[in-house]
């Protein structure tokens, strides 16, 4: 198992965010965290690559209990984490903002040679001398991909991906998730029922700060229990 | 040439110019240049953690005067010569930098411009406080016998402006080859976006702590040079007119730019000059150049050049 959340738990000041979470993520999987607005998933994922610490609860990778340890020592361990609302270095080139994430792993020529393939991988080859804030919203979501690519995790977090993207830059993602597979574990919190139904081998449902229910894409699709938490029948 | 090269070569030669200008320039401006230089160099400090780190300080006095003192003290009273008297400096400036490091970095945005004056203030107070070997305000005439160094006379105006020359030349070269390594640019992603750069697995309290001894330590050499240069220490260097000063030659002459801090301590340097041979109420013109600049090139003479015309200046 790659990653053990055990009892995890946050309260911000009496708000109960998450309760309780376990959570098992083995190697090489693609799992999709889906649940309505507020349901505690980027406080779950904050808690466990360390940007949140927990009010309870224990976090273990490959093994090791992370629980105490600071956010950019996890990330040193192979987790990778992107941002639910964009967050680049928008005066920054876009190849130093790869390069950046690249060089925490690389040295010399090998950096510059990793961020242009990351570039490639989402296709940003092009913009690769611009300013990272000239660049299109989708654009800047791709780009937060490439510097999660790039640091070749072994786990990579993913925070709605698809936010905001357009028809086309979807599929494109699709495509990159599909491909991105047999390489990474990847941990996908998304919206879009349309992407996690495609790209997710399990899904994980949170709603109200509980794990409602675990399984395929098709049997969460049919799932009464996730039919009612997102169409508030519940 | 490609870009690099080009970098380069801006860089080097403006050390060239200014290792030439020794020879043309008349013996006022021959002075003012050596003054400037050695300010120049503190002001380098200063951009290294403001400009390229992103953390406001307002209490650099303090490293100048660690540096000032380390080195003035140990002379005075110790018997030192110059260059250990020099290394006493530096040193002192690393260490206090260090310490003020661990206890200021723990705050951030204002709290740390707050906490950075305040250490400063009571730096200052604590030369105030041991006069009789500071001598407080008044301060300390560094002796011409006590100015030799390796048989050179550094009160010889030759002397003292190759000195100032070749400290210049090190904070330069070494600002401009920090900011283009990996430390450099980590630095650099901090200002931009310290949470990404977290995130991205960097320790960046580490490379805060990292920078804010790096630009104590240049900050402390240009003071003990200036002491040993101009042959004087006094209290008035710790106070927090200049922690201002080297915030105003950075924004002038351009923060996060290799070049700003020089220009904008040239700049500034005559511009007071320049306005006080005019009328009596030169800092009503320095003011109104000052205010002009910031509304016109708001990211300082460097940054405007590397906005309009050279993209990639470091």
């Amino acid at each position: 198992m790659l990653l053990k959340v055990r009892g995890l738990s946050k309260s911000f000041d009496g708000l109960q965010a998450v309760t309780d979470v376990d959570f098992d993520l083995p190697q090489g999987e693609v799992r999709a965290l889906i649940g309505p607005n507020g349901a505690g998933k980027t406080t779950l994922v904050g808690m466990i690559c360390g940007r949140i610490s927990p009010t309870s609860g224990t976090v273990t990778f490959d093994g090791e209990d992370i629980t105490r340890l600071p956010a950019h020592k996890r990330i040193m361990k192979g987790m990778a984490y992107t941002f639910q609302i964009t967050s680049i270095f928008p005066r920054l080139p876009v190849k130093e903002n790869v390069a950046l994430a690249a060089r925490r792993r690389l040295h010399g020529n090998a950096v510059g040679t990793a961020t242009a393939e990351a570039l490639g991988r989402v296709g940003l080859e092009a913009q690769a001398d611009e300013d990272a804030g000239n660049l299109s919203y989708g654009h800047q979501r791709l780009l937060e991909i490439a510097m999660g690519l790039v640091q070749v995790p072994r786990l990579l977090i993913l925070d709605e991906p698809t936010q905001g993207l357009s028809e086309g830059e979807i599929d494109a993602f699709k495509a990159l998730i599909r491909a991105l597979a047999g390489e990474t574990t990847i941990l996908l919190i998304e919206h879009n029922m349309k992407v996690v139904m495609e790209t997710a081998d399990t899904v994980s449902v949170l709603n109200f700060g509980e794990m409602l229910a675990e399984g395929t894409p098709q049997q969460i699709h049919e799932n009464a229990d996730v039919q009612a938490a997102y169409l508030g029948t519940g | 040439m490609n870009m690099g090269g080009r970098v380069l070569g801006l860089h080097l030669g403006l050390l060239v110019v200014l290792f030439a200008l020794q020879f043309v320039l008349p013996a006022y401006h021959h002075g003012n240049i050596a003054r400037i230089m050695v300010l120049a160099s503190y002001a380098v400090g200063y951009n290294i953690l403001f400009g390229y780190t992103g953390l406001l300080s307002l209490g650099h006095a303090l490293f100048f005067a660690a540096g000032m003192y380390g080195m003035g003290l140990t002379i005075q009273h110790a018997g030192f010569t110059p260059a250990p008297a020099l290394i006493v400096g530096i040193v002192a400036g690393s260490l206090v930098a260090g310490g003020l490091a661990l206890l200021a970095l723990r705050t951030a945005g204002v709290a740390f411009m707050i906490v950075t004056l305040m250490f400063a203030q009571a730096g200052y107070l604590t030369i105030l406080y041991f006069g009789e070997y500071t001598r407080g305000d008044e301060g300390f005439v560094i002796q011409q016998a006590q100015r030799v160094l390796w048989g050179i006379d550094l009160s010889d105006p030759t002397a003292r402006y190759f000195a100032a020359w070749g400290l210049f030349s090190v904070c330069f070269l070494l600002s401009l080859w920090l900011v283009q390594s990996r430390f450099g640019r980590t630095l650099i992603a901090i200002r931009e976006n310290e949470e990404r750069v977290r995130m991205l697995g960097y320790d960046t309290y580490a490379h805060k702590l990292g920078a804010m001894v790096v630009s104590g330590t240049i900050s402390a050499a240009a003071g003990a040079f200036y002491g040993l240069l101009f042959g004087y220490a006094g209290a008035t260097f710790g106070s927090v007119q200049y922690s201002i000063f080297p915030l105003l030659w950075v924004l002038l002459g351009g923060a996060g730019t290799v070049l700003g801090p020089f220009v904008g301590t040239l700049f500034m340097f005559y511009l007071i000059d320049l306005s006080s041979g005019v009328t009596s109420a030169y800092m009503l013109i320095a003011g109104v150049a000052l205010v002009a600049l910031t509304l016109f090139a708001p990211q300082g003479l460097t940054g405007e050049v590397r906005r309009r015309l050279w993209k990639g200046l470091p």
